[in-house]
């Protein structure tokens, strides 16, 4: 299943390496241009069947966030920062897989027996904590996981009742989406695939990208909150599980060309797609550097809902996946260059 | 130019939802022009050819709004600002849907720190609904703030007139020029008050060799104000630097030089918080040297935006002083 | 060449963020004997290019370093004083006791201003003073002042540069003119030497108000690699050992998303071939210098950072150790002279590629 393969890959901003290689080899058959660009973006054009002169970019990003080795303490222990926005509050207790060998790692801290009064309400930043992969000693963690070394969740897809759980589905969801959009059959127009680097720390890959394809609209697919736990007050969810794709009007990244998200919910509607508006003003993706390249992108964001995509473990629901995938052929089968008049 | 102004300020047209305004403008415009166009973004872009130096204005179309989030139960709608928006300028405040459909900012009365002032997410809108299923509203629907313009003295004052002051500006500079050794291209950006955007792709496209925009600044003339030199009625500002650029010196010296050649009164402007679209055209390509010419302006980004007619007035002067001449 | 001098005469020159041309004129004279032909960039970066001996079309090659320092600007005259704001991250705790040089009709030499503490009441006393309690005084009267000095006037800081014991040095604009040292450096070596990429010497201009210069530069001269060259946190007694590195120890290079991994490590294999000492600069994110904006030009450019590690920046006192600026010129140099035009494939993501 390649969102389980996808979800399993090491692939924190800059060492995607992991990720790019299933990502080729799952598409490789399926397209008829692949490269690799200067930041490590896969680029892969499927060729329409001539109809239609329109460029359309489709994006998903490979990268996850994670930790990078800073630097190493006497006792042997290694201290990290956050490569792209970890909310430290999940650190303490947390698995994770370090370097080219997957070593295993724990951030532990002080045991609650020996906390003075107040300090079991603190957030420990990230500076005052340490990944120990059970070196003795500097020389030893040196060895073992050298400054620059990368370090992801440890979190093993699974398949649970009727969600599955794992790492990273934002975005090896959406590059799940965009790998069975590129299996399926030929659309009218060129479809230019951009499986994206570092959307994490800046929307980097998605920007040259964009600048090189140079589109005529732009669909970024993403994996998105979904924020259900009961609140205080009646209050927006973001996205929920089970209502279908979750279309983007505006984030903090750019406003949604107005003609896309009509032709997104005019084809849900059609189609009996189930679909819901992601709550606006919240997040950013590759569609806020995509729409801006060159003399502008008109662009939309798709997602599938996912809840605790900021965590080790989330959670997401397949029949959101499969709609997801649908609503895009369906809706990309629709579009013409009439679209953007 | 009062009628003008009126007109633009008074059309809807937030970030991201401009086709009104718009529309409007391209009217305005079309007559005086040899061709007018509108790009990927909607940014519309009106050229008057010419042999000489390609020279970018641009002034933004869009205004600050609200954008609807959430209908609860009691169909009540939360929502997200559009651009810089204060709560200080909310509560009370009536905006109205792109169809007209008009409501009014209320805050939640229990809050834990009602001395402060509220959060944008403690107001909400308040549409008339009685609950989900009768709400004329849905998530993703844009509104802006309602404030009819008024004109007092020279003081003319309305929501939007950051920057549909400068729209009105560059539409009289059109109207009233009549010839430009120059290449003029004139833009009515999109989305600047969410980030420069229109702003940015207009100019890769146009590749200028200069770029000026016209928006407002804010003032240091109001009670226990902020230190800040830029006075109402004293002139247009030329901009020195603001948080996002600093205003090439040629630019700079061109405005002044022009300025003081035809005797129009001007100041020296330097914004310690806020920036315009000058900042995202002079990073396209390789550069471009670009300034900005500000029309002074108090209460910005409040629905009562005040400016004075002789700054508007000098403003058009000035800026016809350098499209006539060499640069 | 002699660094020490070099040093001196690039901390002391005037050269503030958006107004650079002293110190261009500066660089451009130091760059004239090295390079065969230059321009400046129309956000005002001195772009020089010498040319390589290889068959063309020769890849391009482009080095950076930035050449504006931080400083302030009039924003207001109140009675006889200056009102002032920044121009770039100058850091208002150390703007206290400045001496500066008011640039208004002519120049005027001053000092930063602020009330005593004995007149201040304790808890005040305490506090960092607010950029907008500071205000600059040039000893003239209210008339004088306003007929010498308008709003938009620049405030440079005076500051001559310090020798300190085992080569170090102190002094304003270190961050990032000893780093232009560095390249004036290279670019001597390469006198001597034959290499076969086209080299563009950039000192970059606006680094400090947002990489402009590196933005556009980099755009213009679209290059197939580049290097840029800043300064990093140097080891002081008051910052932790995982944030900083050690002066004297060699320059750094930098990994982490911002730099291609295949150059990064040819730069190292350079550095240990001409044993050149180097230390490991692990950056998770945004680098805070030109190679952030060089990367994701046009369609992006494999990027690295070299960096001279440097105490107390953005203060008038910065130091560092000149050997890491010879240091940082000489691997520069060598990697020049070691690039081969097959680099440019090697450089090349393949898609047959197996770990």
């Amino acid at each position: 299943m390649i969102l389980r393969e996808l979800s399993d890959a090491f692939g924190v901003s800059g060492n995607e390496d992991d990720v790019r290689a299933i990502v080729l080899n799952a598409v490789r058959a399926h397209v008829d241009e692949i490269k690799i660009d200067a930041m490590g973006n896969v680029l892969a054009v499927k060729h329409g069947t001539g109809q239609d002169p329109l460029r359309v970019m489709l994006a998903a990003h490979m990268d996850e966030i994670g930790l990078m080795v800073v630097g190493h303490d006497d006792n042997g222990f290694l201290k990290v920062r956050s490569v792209g926005g970890i909310d430290p509050r999940l650190l303490p207790g947390t698995l994770f897989s370090v370097g080219p060998e997957r070593l295993p790692g724990v951030i532990g801290v002080k045991p609650v027996h020996l906390l003075q009064s107040g300090e079991a309400k603190k957030v420990s930043k990230i500076e005052d904590l340490a990944v120990d992969i059970g070196a003795q000693n500097k020389d030893e963690a040196e060895k073992l996981a050298p400054l620059g070394t990368y370090a992801t969740f440890a979190t093993r897809f699974r398949e649970l009742e009727s969600t599955v759980s794992g790492k990273a589905f934002d975005d090896r969801a959406g590059c799940a989406v965009l790998v069975e959009l590129l299996r399926g059959e030929p659309f009218t127009f060129d479809l230019h695939a951009a499986f994206t680097v570092q959307e994490e720390v800046g929307l980097r890959g998605a920007r040259v990208a964009a600048f090189a394809i140079d589109p005529d609209c732009a669909f970024a697919l993403e994996g998105t909150i979904a924020d259900e736990i009961p609140k205080e007050k009646d209050a927006s969810p973001t996205t929920r599980l089970g209502k279908g794709p979750a279309i983007t009007v505006m984030d903090r990244s750019f406003i949604a060309d107005r003609r896309l998200v009509r032709l997104l919910i005019d084809t849900a509607e059609d189609q009996d797609i189930p679909y819901q508006i992601k709550q606006p003003g919240l997040g950013g993706t590759d569609a806020g550097a995509i729409h801006l390249a060159r003399e502008g992108v008109p662009s939309a964001t798709v997602a599938v809902p996912s809840r605790y995509i900021h965590s080790p473990v989330a959670l997401l629901s397949m029949d959101d996946f499969d709609n997801t995938v649908r609503l895009m052929r369906e809706s990309l089968s629709r579009l013409t260059c009439d679209t953007l008049e | 130019m009062r009628e003008l102004i009126k007109k633009l300020v008074e059309t809807y047209g937030p970030s991201g939802a401009e086709e009104q305004i718009r529309d409007t403008i391209r009217a305005e415009v079309e007559p005086f022009v040899d061709e007018v166009h509108v790009d990927a973004m909607g940014s519309l872009i009106a050229h008057k050819k010419g042999d000489g130096q390609r020279i970018l204005l641009d002034a933004h179309m869009d205004e600050i709004g609200v954008m609807v989030t959430y209908v609860d139960e009691k169909g009540f709608a939360r929502f997200t600002p559009i651009g810089g928006v204060s709560p200080l300028t909310c509560i009370g405040s009536r905006v109205t849907f792109e169809d007209g459909k008009v409501g009014v900012i209320g805050v939640e009365q229990k809050r834990d720190d009602a001395d402060k002032i509220p959060k944008l997410e403690q107001l909400y809108i308040d549409v008339g609904a009685t609950g989900r299923d009768d709400s004329p509203v849905q998530v993703g629907d844009p509104a802006v703030f309602i404030r009819p313009f008024a004109a007092q003295g020279t003081r003319l004052i309305a929501k939007a007139m950051d920057d549909r002051i400068g729209c009105a500006v560059l539409v009289e500079i059109l109207r009233r020029l009549e010839e430009t050794p120059h290449d003029l291209y004139v833009v009515f950006a999109v989305q600047e008050e969410v980030g420069l955007r229109g702003a940015r792709t207009s100019a890769y496209g146009i590749e200028p060799d200069v770029g000026i925009a016209v928006d407002v600044t804010r003032t240091g003339d109001t009670p226990e104000a902020k230190p800040m030199a830029v006075k109402l009625g004293e002139g247009p500002a030329v901009k020195v630097q603001d948080s996002g650029m600093i205003a090439h010196p040629k630019v700079r010296r061109l405005l002044v030089e022009r300025a003081e050649e035809a005797g129009i009164p001007y100041q020296l402007e330097v914004l310690e918080r806020g920036t315009t679209d000058a900042a995202a055209v002079q990073l396209v390509r390789s550069g471009v040297p670009a300034g900005c010419l500000s029309i002074p302006c108090r209460y910005v980004h409040s629905p009562s935006e005040m400016v004075d007619e002789s700054d508007v007035e000098n403003g058009v002067r000035l800026l016809l002083e350098v499209l006539q001449n060499p640069l | 060449m002699e660094v020490v001098a070099l040093l001196k005469q690039l901390s002391e020159a005037e050269g503030i963020a958006g107004f650079e041309g002293p110190i261009r004129e500066l660089v451009r004279q130091s760059w004239e004997p090295f390079v065969d032909e230059m321009h400046e960039g129309k956000l005002g970066s001195l772009i020089g290019l010498k040319r390589g001996t290889g068959p063309e079309p020769r890849p391009k090659l482009m080095f950076a370093a930035h050449m504006d320092e931080i400083g302030l600007m009039v924003t207001g005259i109140e009675k006889e004083f200056l009102r002032i704001a920044r121009v770039g991250g100058a850091d208002p705790r150390v703007l206290l006791g400045l001496e500066v040089m008011v640039h208004g009709r002519r120049k005027l030499p001053g000092v930063v201003a602020t009330r005593p503490p004995h007149v201040l009441p304790r808890e005040e006393r305490k506090k960092a003073v607010p950029l907008d309690e500071i205000f600059v005084d040039v000893g003239l009267s209210e008339e004088k002042v306003r007929e010498l000095v308008s709003v938009g006037d620049l405030i440079s800081i005076r500051r001559e540069m310090s020798e300190l014991k085992n080569r170090r040095v102190s002094g304003k604009a270190l961050d990032d003119r000893a780093c232009v040292a560095a390249i004036t450096l290279s670019l001597e070596r390469l006198q001597r030497v034959q290499h076969a990429w086209d080299v563009f010497a950039v000192a970059t201009a606006q680094e400090e108000t947002g990489l402009k210069g590196a933005v556009t530069a980099a755009y213009g001269v679209a290059p197939d690699a580049a290097i840029a060259l800043d300064v990093t946190f140097g080891e002081q007694s008051d910052v932790s050992k995982s944030d900083t590195l050690p002066l004297g120890k060699g320059p750094t290079i930098a990994i982490g998303p911002n730099f291609h991994p295949k150059l990064v490590e040819r730069l190292k294999e350079v550095a240990k071939d001409r044993e050149i000492p180097y230390h490991i600069d692990p950056i998770p994110g945004r680098s805070g210098t030109d190679a952030w904006a060089i990367q994701v030009t046009r369609e992006g450019v494999p990027t690295a950072l070299i960096s001279v590690p440097l105490r107390y920046m953005h203060q008038p006192v910065e130091t560092l150790a000149v050997e890491d600026v010879e240091r940082a010129g000489r691997l520069l140099a060598a990697f020049v002279a070691e690039s081969e035009t097959s680099l440019l494939e090697d450089l090349a993501w393949k898609v047959d590629e197996r770990k």
